[in-house]
């Protein structure tokens, strides 16, 4: 599944997926305490500190500009924090194979959708426009962003006015994968009817959509301030509680924590990535606003290079039929995982679970997912020593400098990653680790742009560098993450202009093998166990060292709002129509 | 008069194109990719981002997508967002206002203070007024910006929560209270890009007065019999005002550079704040107009400052 | 954050350079007692720079990026020395950090002001001695320089680039010279015609020669003042930079990088705000007051009676 993120902070978008298909849909959406009245409630302030610069979610840039879109544009259901889609968009229920909706092979599934919803223009919502939805996002010339969630789809056909029947190439156990979360963002077919393919840029709509959510677009400045108010045809007569709301952009994480704990300036900031003994003591000490956590899959870690970054071989260069001169040695892979201090990193700059826990798995939700078998493995401990014995054991001798090095190789590590604060200090902490067991360490950062691209030398892709790091999102099913990092089929290469996600240029058989595996099962049980089998040979083996789990959303809330009810798997504002005061 | 205007229009024109080139060619040179905001991800699937690439015309050769950007700019279209696909001169439009209401207020302030001072030092010099006012200046011009801001923000908006720190520019100026809000929200951008405009001035206008004030006319006048006053007002003041004015003029353009900055510093949603963002997100059409467009103004107020010479100064003949 | 080095201090015409010139300037320097605080404030910050590793292993017993996570925004106190000025987010010695930075930030001010200089006096010189078509062309690139901001090609390359210390140099001394070109161009231009160059050219010097044995002498000390303030404008322009985050990247440190790191933690630790901010200030400071009292010595008649 596409997940969106944000480069420049290396923080993650919304993601969605399914757990399993036999997981019984939630009843219902959040529970909401004392009923509400529409328009009760003045202007609820939510302060994005990446400013909006698009209201579509099919051709945002990021999470803000979801989020943002949420307000107006719904899907046909929200994921719930525990990962169970919620009847809380444009379908009536939730299709599952108990009640017919979805057929047995997991081929077809049938959206009952919502009668007599308007959209904020007055006309009436059909069956066409999620048709027309689909087509859109299905001309690879619209460039939508989500065209992922429609991979695969044979056909979306309006079988009435109210019931869409969405067909698969192939079993889908994912049947959920279209129209659910803001990637199944329905549009107005009278609206974007006249933009799709080319012209899907010039929409007007994607400045100011028509939708059928709780709010409208009053105003709207790109990369500044969203203004909306009240959809006046929206479907619940009592809600939403706010009368308007003021989607503020720009600043800084720190600004925006001061906002919300501070000065109560706003009603919900999102997002606050400010080191961890900031913003612990600031929201601890505040009396108007609070900060809550939501964990998901996103890991940041580190990647080892299997092919050799030596500028001397030119064109050769990384690709993967050389070989790294010691980092292909478990034993340095070893050693260097345990000279690791994923810990402290934890404590001092995540604020121990504040916005982030250390982990040595990269499956780390849902929970039927989450490998247990590697709490006890060795790499998966800081221990200088043991990581010196390993290299001593291996051959690999200190010299005069200090610097192990064996056969004329030395280990002197290239560690690259973003330029980002937090991942500086992230780097210092790991070398001075690493400089304990005799590892030269050259740091170098480079700007996200920069580093999240397949054509600069310096970028993630290329991996002209021995290590690097940055932050992975997950989802619910790990199936296209696994096989896109690991898969032999997938290294990137010049051959391939560097497009293909193993960055690593890991090649193993047995992995692949699990792959494959992976992608014809169906049974959810044995689906887990190849997952987990997955994890395992990938920390086992230290192909990546994975350091922390990094909290999907650390915002922060007004402690007189209620209803926020977030969830990893949806935006943050899935639910924004239950929110009151 | 007309004649030299136009003579010097033409001249610029070359100018303007080459720099429009050189913009061009730095940013399309540079290895920012407008598709990173895209993605850390590696699971955006390559497909999705050449669909993207395609459809923001990235696949074409940089010195084809400079002509189509230059044909377009000379009829007067700016392009589009790679961000939010609306017009760039809509978004320009958009954040011009809060631009002026923080910098171009600062500037004002700044001149307005630094004339008077610059003069009285000018005139009394090694005074105590001088003194003082030296001594300002070179505080005023050796300190960044951005310290003051902070000084400022930690002051007043963190420890004594006088000052709100987000600016909001949904403001709209109706009645005293929002007027009030509106101060006290620039208040802290103005104070500091003004302080520093008029430390600056002050040198200009005190050594520009200094230049006049031993001139031969200054010493017939005061031969005359005029009393100092009026050879101050008359003669010194009149002359040192014409380069003070084209100085005034000049500086305008750096008015704008000054704004990325203070812009940043205080969160104001202005132009330099967008210029920031945009060449962070890799939005080149938003970054080579915004760029392009100073420079423009730069040439204009080049001319202008020139034009006012030649009218304030009737010594000066152009044919 | 002017771009080019303006003069803020005002410049007076070259004269003819009589041997008495330096030493008469000199005597008058030794009197100016704000020109010798402040040069003697700016020796000792780049002495305490360039010693910054001595200093660092013997007196305060630590290396710039040594963490001390026990440590975090330690106020300053004088024992242990290390936090003299504090400890910043990692228990890093403030003062520590700051003399390394001074290496950075005074040696990208310093390099990058002296490759203005020689783009400057080269160009300049030439421009104004031969005048002609050569004058044409370089005042035409002089002024289409001029009308980019400076300072948005500054950003933008940085931006788009990443500069480590010694590219950030090499592009900021590659920007600024247009206002030294403009000074040198315009003082060449008026000696010219004076009578010992028209002697000069008479007996038949080649023309290098005479730029640079006869021109170049009598403009020197006027440049020395300008290279003083260019100097103040690049430190002022790099740490703007960094603290844009344009410029130096850390974990090498800078004062404007320190400065930009500190505004997240100033609700926490206000000193380590204060330190960055006010070394770069007092640098400036120094480098500015040097310029104006360096003016006045070689130049009394601008400083005159009145």
């Amino acid at each position: 599944m596409l997940t969106l993120t944000m480069a420049a902070c290396g923080q993650q978008g919304t993601s969605t997926a399914t757990t399993a298909p036999s997981a019984a849909p939630a009843a219902s959406a959040a529970p909401t305490a004392a009923p509400v009245t529409r328009g009760q409630g003045g202007d609820l302030k939510i302060l994005y500190w990446q400013p909006p610069t698009i209201l579509n979610q099919h051709q945002a840039t990021g999470t803000k500009d979801a989020d943002a879109a949420r307000l107006v544009l719904e899907p046909l259901a929200s994921w719930n924090p525990e990962g169970k889609p919620v009847a809380n968009g444009l379908a009536s229920e939730i299709p599952t194979v108990a009640n017919g909706g979805v057929s047995a092979d997991f081929t077809t599934v049938t959206w009952k959708l919502r009668t007599g919803v308007k959209w904020s223009d007055g006309t009436a919502f059909s069956a066409d426009d999620v048709v027309f939805t689909y087509q859109y996002m299905k001309d690879p010339k619209s460039a939508v962003t989500t065209s992922d969630y429609v991979d695969g789809i044979k056909s979306v056909v309006a079988k009435d006015a109210n019931t869409v029947v969405v067909t698969y190439d192939k079993p889908n156990p994912f049947f959920y994968q279209f129209g659910v979360s803001g990637s199944g963002a329905i549009l107005q077919k009278a609206q974007f009817g006249a933009f799709v393919g080319e012209k899907a840029k010039d929409a007007p709509g994607n400045l100011r959509p028509i939708g059928t959510g709780p709010y409208v677009v009053k105003d709207f400045k790109p990369g500044d301030t969203v203004l909306y108010e009240i959809n006046p045809n929206y479907r619940d007569a009592n809600k939403p509680f706010f009368k308007t709301v003021t989607f503020k952009g720009g600043g800084d994480a720190a600004t925006a924590a001061r906002a919300v704990f501070q000065t109560g300036d706003v009603d919900y900031a999102w997002n606050l990535q400010v080191e961890a003994n900031i913003l612990s003591p600031m929201s601890k000490a505040s009396t108007v606003g609070e900060l809550f956590t939501v964990y998901g899959a996103s890991i940041e870690r580190l990647l080892f290079n299997f092919a050799n970054p030596d500028p001397a071989l030119g064109d050769k260069r990384a690709e993967p039929d050389t070989k790294h001169p010691f980092l292909t040695d478990l034993a340095v892979r070893r050693a260097l995982a345990m000279a690791t201090d994923r810990g402290t990193m934890a404590k001092e700059l995540y604020g121990d679970g504040l916005s982030g826990k250390s982990t040595c798995n990269l499956i780390t939700a849902p929970p039927d997912l989450v490998s247990k078998n590697t709490d006890s493995l060795d790499v998966c401990k800081y221990d200088i020593a043991a990581a010196n014995a390993e290299l001593d054991k291996a051959g690999w001798v200190k010299g005069a400098d200090g610097i192990r090095a064996k056969g004329g190789v030395k280990l002197h590590v290239l560690y690259r990653t973003t330029v980002n604060a937090l991942r500086q200090k992230e780097q210092d902490i790991v070398k001075a680790g690493w400089k304990q067991i005799g590892v030269d360490v050259e740091l170098a950062s480079v700007p996200a742009g920069t580093f999240f691209t397949n054509t600069s030398p310096d970028g993630a892709n290329h991996f002209f560098a021995d290590v690097e790091m940055y932050t992975n999102s997950g989802d619910p099913d790990p199936t296209a993450l696994l096989a896109s990092g690991w898969g032999t089929e997938n290294i990137a290469q010049k051959s391939n202009t560097w497009q293909k996600g193993n960055y690593a240029r890991y090649s193993n058989a047995d992995f692949d093998k699990i792959i494959a595996d992976l992608k014809k099962e169906t049974d959810t049980a044995k689906r887990a166990a190849l997952v987990i089998a997955a994890n395992d040979h990938l920390v086992k083996n230290v192909v990546i060292v994975n350091l922390i789990n990094r909290t999907f959303a650390t915002s922060g809330r007004a402690k007189t709002l209620k209803g926020v009810n977030p969830t990893p798997w949806d935006s943050e504002m899935w639910n924004i129509a239950d929110w009151s005061k | 008069m007309g004649r030299y205007i136009l003579r010097r229009l033409l001249v610029a024109i070359p100018t303007l194109i080459v720099i429009s080139f050189i913009i061009y060619a730095v940013l399309a040179l540079s290895p920012i990719d407008p598709l990173s905001a895209f993605g850390a991800d590696p699971r955006v699937p390559p497909e999705v981002r050449e669909n993207i690439r395609r459809s923001l015309g990235l696949d074409q050769p940089w010195p084809i997508r400079y002509v189509k950007w230059f044909t377009a700019l000379i009829q007067g279209d700016l392009g589009y967002s790679f961000m939010s696909h609306s017009p760039v001169i809509g978004l320009i439009v958009q954040r011009l206002p809060n631009t002026l209401a923080v910098v171009g207020v600062a500037y004002v302030i700044g001149v307005l203070i630094a004339l008077p001072v610059g003069m009285i030092s000018a005139v009394k010099r090694y005074s105590l007024v001088d003194q003082v006012a030296t001594t300002f200046a070179f505080i005023g011009f050796s300190t960044p910006t951005f310290f003051t801001g902070l000084l400022l923000i930690i002051i007043f908006s963190v420890n004594l929560h006088w000052l709100p720190f987000i600016y909001n520019s949904n403001l709209k100026i109706e009645d005293l209270g929002s007027f009030l809000q509106q101060v006290k929200q620039s208040i802290m951008p103005i104070t500091v890009l003004g302080l520093f405009d008029a430390a600056v001035l002050t040198r200009y206008v005190r050594s520009e007065m200094l230049e006049h004030l031993p001139l031969d006319y200054v010493r017939t006048a005061r031969s005359k019999g005029l009393r100092e006053r009026a050879v101050i007002l008359s003669h010194v003041l009149r002359n040192s005002l014409i380069p003070v004015v084209t100085l005034i003029a000049l500086g305008v353009p750096a008015v704008f550079a000054g704004a990325i900055v203070t812009e940043q510093i205080f969160r104001v949603p202005g132009i330099g704040e967008m210029l920031v963002r945009a060449i962070f997100d890799g939005d080149i059409p938003v970054v080579a107009a915004v760029v392009f467009l100073f420079s423009v103004l730069v040439v204009s107020f080049n001319l202008v400052a020139d034009v006012l010479y030649a009218v304030l100064d009737p010594r000066i003949k152009y044919t | 954050m002017s771009a080019t080095a303006t003069p803020l201090i005002a410049m007076a015409p070259a004269r003819r350079a009589s041997a008495g010139l330096w030493s008469n300037a000199l005597y008058r320097l030794r009197r100016d007692r704000l020109t010798l605080a402040a040069a003697t404030t700016l020796t000792v910050l780049v002495v305490l720079s360039i010693l910054a590793p001595l200093l660092a292993e013997h007196v305060f017993d630590r290396s710039f990026e040594q963490q001390d996570l026990l440590k975090t925004y330690h106020p300053p106190t004088l024992d242990p020395p290390a936090y003299l000025l504090g400890g910043d987010e990692l228990g890093r010695s403030q003062v520590v950090r700051l003399l390394y930075g001074g290496q950075v930030s005074l040696f990208v001010g310093f390099v990058a002001a002296f490759m203005n200089l020689t783009i400057g006096i080269g160009l300049g010189l030439i421009s104004g001695y031969f005048r002609g078509p050569v004058d044409d062309v370089i005042t035409w690139f002089i002024t289409t320089l001029n009308s980019i901001p400076i300072i948005f090609l500054l950003i933008i390359i940085t931006t788009l680039f990443a500069p480590g210390a010694l590219t950030l140099t090499i592009i900021i001394g590659l920007l600024f010279w247009t206002g030294i070109t403009n000074f040198v161009r315009g003082q060449t231009f008026a000696l010219r015609e004076r009578e010992f160059i028209l002697a000069a050219r008479t007996i038949g010097a080649a023309s290098w020669r005479i730029m640079f044995r006869h021109v170049l002498p009598n403009i020197l000390p006027l440049i020395f003042v300008l290279l003083a303030i260019d100097i103040g404008t690049i430190i002022l322009a790099e740490s703007a930079l960094s603290y844009l985050g344009l410029g130096i990247v850390p974990p090498t440190p800078s004062w404007g990088n320190m400065l930009s790191n500190a505004s997240t933690y100033f609700s926490r630790a206000w000193w380590l705000v204060v330190s960055p901010g006010a070394t770069i200030f007092l640098t400036v400071l120094c480098l500015y007051l040097i310029g104006d009292g360096l003016r006045d010595a070689l130049d009394p008649r601008l400083k005159g009676a009145s």
